[in-house]
């Protein structure tokens, strides 16, 4: 049996223009092995982000289920956290509170000194000695973000859920917090899914691409496999045969196979916002 | 900054001594013990009054020192009683917006009424005129906090209750750490005008029900005649408000948060 399985799931929503409902994606299937960093790119509006709130249990699905470990998911857990687009701290809370409240969460058996140690590890490991004390707002979006990966990893938690997680974070910054969730990531080899459209992010980051059509009505295309060896370091990435191959198969997907199958064949415009990075 | 408050502080000053010259100048064309009392009248009897204060001579001659004093006792029970319900409610109303739906038409209704206007009803059943006016006091107190408890817990980002439920945390806590915090800065604005309305009914409660407090003071000193000691009061009661207002907004300092 799988450990994370995306059984067929279907999303509606309310049609915010009338009655009746919208279709965003349908049938949606695959599974994630334990260990496994498996990535979702598709362009705005096919669901993404949808699909990894009904992992995390945010959101329903409409038809179909999630069944982690054999257990189907029907509401948030510690199990599955997730780091958000938009960090999500609590504002009035410091560094430290932050990622302490998950960490008390996470394990409740533990005295204060305990987890004081455990959530200055994670501090530590993100590269925010000496900013414990401050609140978010006083922080750049890059080490907001970092305590949004430490909250997530200092719980330990069976599946992590990446929301387009360095959207927000200027491109410098990205490459640098990238490279720390590979580090945290080869240490604990938790089991990730993460969802993005920075085609270069999910093929750095990714044991396998799982590639969606346009919404409304989006489906599962293809899952591509990453064969690249790891570690895998940015700046060698690009010397990579099967780098080049399969971004051109990525990129040549998203312009033109990712239309409803009875689209014109000619390839649409990218939509703003569309992260490619100029060669 | 600091040149701008200078003047401000000037212009003040000056309005001011403006204010009491002017005063003055109106009262002292009268001869003494008619009319309105000028403010050097004023100045002797409060001068009377802060230097013995807490003296007490039987229930007609307290100092204002004790009159005070037994009016922010009652407002202190009477303030903290009804913002602890109207948190608590307030919070509920502002996690379940079909609650709040339907009980907002009552609160609608219940709250322009002026507190006052409870009061038979309190003292035909409690009998007890002390009582009464604390829960005056209480039902000033309640709406505004409540207004605000409900429209700021209604309005928390989704993203933090949803950091919340994915901790899976307690209620307890997840009222603890997430909610109230997130909160605060509204149900705080609410404490604030609550404690301004709550000090404004007292006043008239107690001149109601009489026995001790500064506004039984005011309307005793009014029987006697002595309006020196009225405009004294007027001026203690309005500065005992600055002083509640300003206790509050820095608390309302130390809660707020930025995004």
């Amino acid at each position: 049996m799988a450990f994370l399985e995306i059984d067929h799931v279907t999303k509606h929503f309310p049609a915010s223009d009338g009655p009746g409902e919208v279709c965003v994606f349908r049938e949606v299937a695959f599974s994630i092995a334990q260990g496994e960093f498996v990535t979702m790119v598709g362009h705005s509006g096919c669901g993404k982000s949808t699909l990894l709130n009904i992992i995390a249990g945010l959101e329903r699905a409409s038809g179909g289920g999630v069944v982690l470990e054999g257990r189907e998911i029907t509401q948030p857990g510690i199990d599955r956290m997730v780091v958000f687009q938009n960090f999500s701290l609590m504002p009035w809370m410091t560094v430290f509170e932050n990622i302490r409240l998950a960490v008390r969460a996470a394990y409740p058996s533990w005295d204060r000194c305990r987890i004081a140690a455990h959530v200055q590890r994670y501090v530590d490991m993100v590269g925010l000695s000496g900013a414990e004390r401050k609140r978010p707002a006083a922080l750049s979006g890059g080490m907001r973000q970092r305590v949004g990966l430490a909250r997530a990893f200092s719980t330990a938690p069976k599946v992590l859920l990446l929301d387009e997680p360095f959207a927000q974070i200027d491109a410098l910054t990205r490459g640098l917090i990238q490279d720390e969730l590979i580090r945290m990531w080869t240490a604990g080899r938790n089991t990730v899914f993460m969802v993005t459209h920075d085609v270069d992010e999910a093929i750095l980051l990714s044991d396998r691409i799982a590639l969606m059509t346009r919404g409304p009505e989006a489906r599962l295309a293809e899952i591509v496999d990453v064969d690249i060896p790891r570690p895998r370091v940015r700046a060698a990435l690009i010397e990579e045969p099967d780098y080049l191959r399969l971004r051109t198969h990525i990129l040549r997907f998203l312009v033109e196979g990712a239309r409803p199958a009875a689209g014109d064949g000619h390839g649409a415009p990218l939509p703003a916002g569309f992260a490619v990075t100029p060669e | 900054m600091t040149r701008d408050r200078f003047r401000v502080i000037c212009l003040s000053l000056t309005i001011g001594v403006v204010f009491v010259l002017a005063w003055q100048a109106f009262t002292a064309s009268r001869p003494a013990g008619k009319g309105i009392p000028g403010p050097l009248a004023v100045g002797a009897t409060a001068w009377q009054m802060l230097a013995h204060p807490f003296y007490d001579n039987g229930p007609n001659d307290k100092g204002i020192g004790l009159q005070l004093a037994a009016s922010l006792g009652r407002l202190a029970l009477g303030y903290l009683a009804a913002s602890t319900a109207a948190v608590m409610l307030g919070v509920a109303l502002g996690l379940s917006p079909l609650l709040y739906r339907a009980v907002n038409p009552y609160i609608q209704v219940l709250k322009p009424v002026s507190p006052l206007a409870w009061m038979p009803l309190f003292l035909y059943t409690i009998k007890d005129s002390g009582q009464s006016a604390i829960l005056v006091i209480f039902m000033s107190s309640l709406w505004p906090t409540l207004a605000n408890t409900a429209f700021g817990v209604a309005s928390i980002k989704r993203d933090y209750l949803h950091v919340a439920s994915i901790l899976q945390l307690s209620w307890t806590r997840r009222l603890a750490t997430v909610i109230l915090p997130a909160a605060a800065p509204a149900i705080v604005a609410g404490l604030r005008i609550s404690v301004g309305s709550a000090w404004v009914a007292i006043v008239a409660a107690e001149m109601l029900i009489g026995g001790t407090g500064i506004g039984y003071f005011v309307w005793n000193e009014w029987n006697n005649l002595a309006l020196t000691s009225v405009i004294f009061a007027i001026l203690a009661i309005g500065l005992i408000g600055v002083l509640l207002d300003a206790g509050l907004a820095r608390l309302s300092r130390r809660l707020a948060y930025t995004e």
